[in-house]
């Protein structure tokens, strides 16, 4: 008898838990009289972490108020059910247009891409493989992360007084090393003598969730001469903003603008401008101007940028902002090459 | 400095748990839950002290519940401890999404506070005036000194060692475990509640394995206290060379340097310490 309510028991546990992880994938239908359907999967972290998905959902929001259309969404959370949400939205009738954010669906979508020829898909921090070819219905958005960086790069120099700055990177991988590039190049522009101090927090996924170690690193180089640091970490860059509360010093924030972090000692954000990215996107498919292919995002498109507005006004003096925008314009016409 | 005290309470943890027989690899989850349970309680109360009376009280009550499987029930202790782990893994995370429907961190709360008269001291100020870490350094003499110089702390070791003997004097073997397993929560509490403090924040994963490097730790002392705060030492001083290392920005790959304090803890472990010896009665259910 007990072995028998011992099963039971255990049939109970197993049907609620896969209640409630149906649950969690529950779709948002949100239906409006548009006449075009667009899907968008979530990376992990879903919505409400501030930064990439939020960005990704407004840009949504924004289409949909000014176009008409009607979106749907899926928050896969952690697990491996990424590849089914993107089939499962490809095969919808009604649905023309699929997004992934985030890098993580390169290949998934790719496969997808190619097994739906006639639904359009776009993809956010698409990692391009130079081997592989990107199917016909797939448009592979890039951010140039090195263009912004090298922006707040001249920022930070302009304004440090110390001839060292500092940089902070959560993973070490090609991704965050276009971070760290661009920066220094930033910094070595406007100041060719400076130094930037680097640091990484780990060469595995797990350096964007470690703020800890984030914040002895960022600590470190404040007592080694630092006066601003830069990060590129993810999670762990609130150990970099710890840091830069307790050393009374500037910290440059990432994704998206960081300020309420740390009021007061975050000097700027570098941003990546998901939502205007997917925005766009949506409004050339319905104008029929759907492009396929790798594009590039950089200063000129306004997919990267940096944040001035009324928090920070005053930590940036009008000189530096009139100099750092002449930068920017050079880099828009070419005149300055940021290389990778 | 600061690298070392999460390591050191977390081995002492560990410590006591261990020389009592029953292994406790649980460390981790109970650094977790009581980071956690500080940074909810500190949020709520909008007081510091709340939060650390409220976090150790969280832990030891975990730790109550650890021993009731692995003591009462005779569990096994490495199944039961794993799964310890990944409960107050999951339970964090599942705790923050609910209370404040973020995928990944609280919001921001204080730091408990200093002693404000040894801030003052120049250079060290700032690592003498945290209590905690002024315990942990304490805490080298005080569990060195229960442990082998104490009646409570021979009795302890003897349940670990053999717990029959133990038995056949009169000791109450599985209340000696529960005072083991406890003062281990209690003492984990205390690095959770640091590591949280100092980052004025919680956010899932920021442990990040520091409670399985303090059983690496304990193991390298020999379980011994002693040894053990060397031990931590050696962690914490490479993983501050590490740091510094990148920052000055030598021609190693960094990835060899991330690797230096693991490595070096392989090497120190092969050739320097001998064999390392746990309480012969250790891991075995009584």
């Amino acid at each position: 008898m007990k072995k028998y309510i011992g099963i039971f028991l255990v049939f109970v546990i197993l049907v609620s838990t896969l209640g409630i992880s149906c649950k969690k994938q529950d779709n948002k239908s949100e239906t409006t009289n548009g006449q075009l359907k667009v899907g968008l999967v979530f990376d992990v972290g879903g919505r409400g972490d501030k930064s990439f998905n939020d960005a990704a959902y407004a840009g949504l929001e924004r289409a949909k108020k000014d176009f008409g259309i009607e979106f749907e969404v899926i928050d896969p959370g952690e697990g491996s059910d990424r590849e089914s949400a993107l089939r499962k939205l490809a095969s919808r009738k009604d649905i023309g247009l699929v997004f992934g954010v985030g890098f993580i669906f390169t290949e998934d979508i790719t496969k997808i891409a190619t097994d739906f020829p006639d639904k359009k898909f776009g993809c956010i921090d698409y990692t391009v493989d130079p081997r592989k070819e990107i199917p016909k219905n797939l448009t592979a958005l890039e951010f140039k992360e090195e263009e912004g960086s090298f922006l707040v790069g001249t920022l930070a120099a302009l304004i440090s007084k110390s001839d060292k700055i500092g940089f902070v990177g959560g993973m070490e991988s090609s991704l965050i090393k276009k971070f760290e590039k661009g920066f220094t190049e930033g910094v070595k522009y406007v100041k060719p003598g400076n130094r930037v101090l680097v640091g990484y927090v780990s060469v595995t996924g797990d350096g964007f969730k470690n703020p800890g170690k984030a914040k002895e690193i960022a600590l470190s180089q404040f007592s080694g001469g630092a006066e601003i640091i830069y990060h590129a970490s993810g999670l762990s860059g609130l150990g970099v903003f710890e840091a830069a509360r307790d050393q009374k010093k500037f910290a440059i924030g990432v994704d998206m603008d960081q300020y309420n972090e740390a009021p007061g000692f975050v000097l700027t954000s570098m941003t990546k401008q998901v939502d205007e990215v997917i925005y766009q996107t949506i409004k050339d498919f319905k104008e029929g101007k759907f492009v396929s292919g790798v594009k590039s995002l950089g200063l000129k498109e306004k997919g990267v940028d940096y944040v001035y507005n009324d928090k920070n006004k005053n930590l940036i003096s009008d000189e530096v902002r009139k100099k750092v925008e002449e930068i920017r314009n050079k880099i828009i016409s070419g005149e300055i090459k940021v290389t990778l | 400095m600061r690298l070392f005290t999460p390591y050191y309470l977390g081995a002492n943890a560990a410590n006591f748990s261990e020389r009592s027989g029953v292994i406790n690899i649980a460390i981790e989850g109970f650094i977790i839950i009581s980071a956690l349970g500080y940074a909810l309680f500190t949020i709520f109360s909008g007081s510091a002290i709340v939060g650390l009376v409220m976090a150790v009280l969280i832990s030891v009550s975990f730790s109550l519940l650890f021993s009731l499987f692995v003591i009462k029930l005779k569990i096994n202790q490495i199944v039961a401890g794993v799964g310890f782990n990944l409960l107050m893994a999951g339970l964090a995370k599942f705790l923050i999404v609910f209370l404040f429907q973020s995928s990944s961190n609280t919001p921001r709360f204080n730091s408990l506070p200093n002693i404000f008269f040894l801030e003052s001291i120049p250079y060290l100020g700032k690592v003498l005036s945290d209590y905690i870490i002024l315990f942990s350094f304490a805490l080298v003499f005080i569990s060195n000194f229960v442990l082998f110089k104490t009646k409570f702390g021979l009795r302890l070791r003897s349940v670990g060692e053999n717990p029959e003997a133990g038995e056949s004097l009169g000791i109450k073997v599985r209340l000696y475990k529960l005072y083991g397993v406890i003062i281990c929560g209690f003492l984990a509490s205390l690095g959770g509640i640091w590591l949280a403090s100092n980052q004025n924040s919680f956010s899932d994963g920021m442990i990040a394995g520091r409670g399985y490097i303090a059983i690496a730790a304990m193991i390298i002392g020999k379980w011994k206290p002693v040894n053990i705060f060397i031990a931590c030492m050696m962690f914490a001083f490479f993983e501050a060379l590490e740091i510094s290392l990148q920052i000055s920005g030598t021609f190693i790959p960094s990835q060899i340097v991330q690797m230096l304090p693991y490595m070096i803890t392989l090497l120190v472990l092969i050739g320097f310490i001998g064999k390392t010896k746990p309480p012969a009665a250790d891991g075995i259910p009584y």
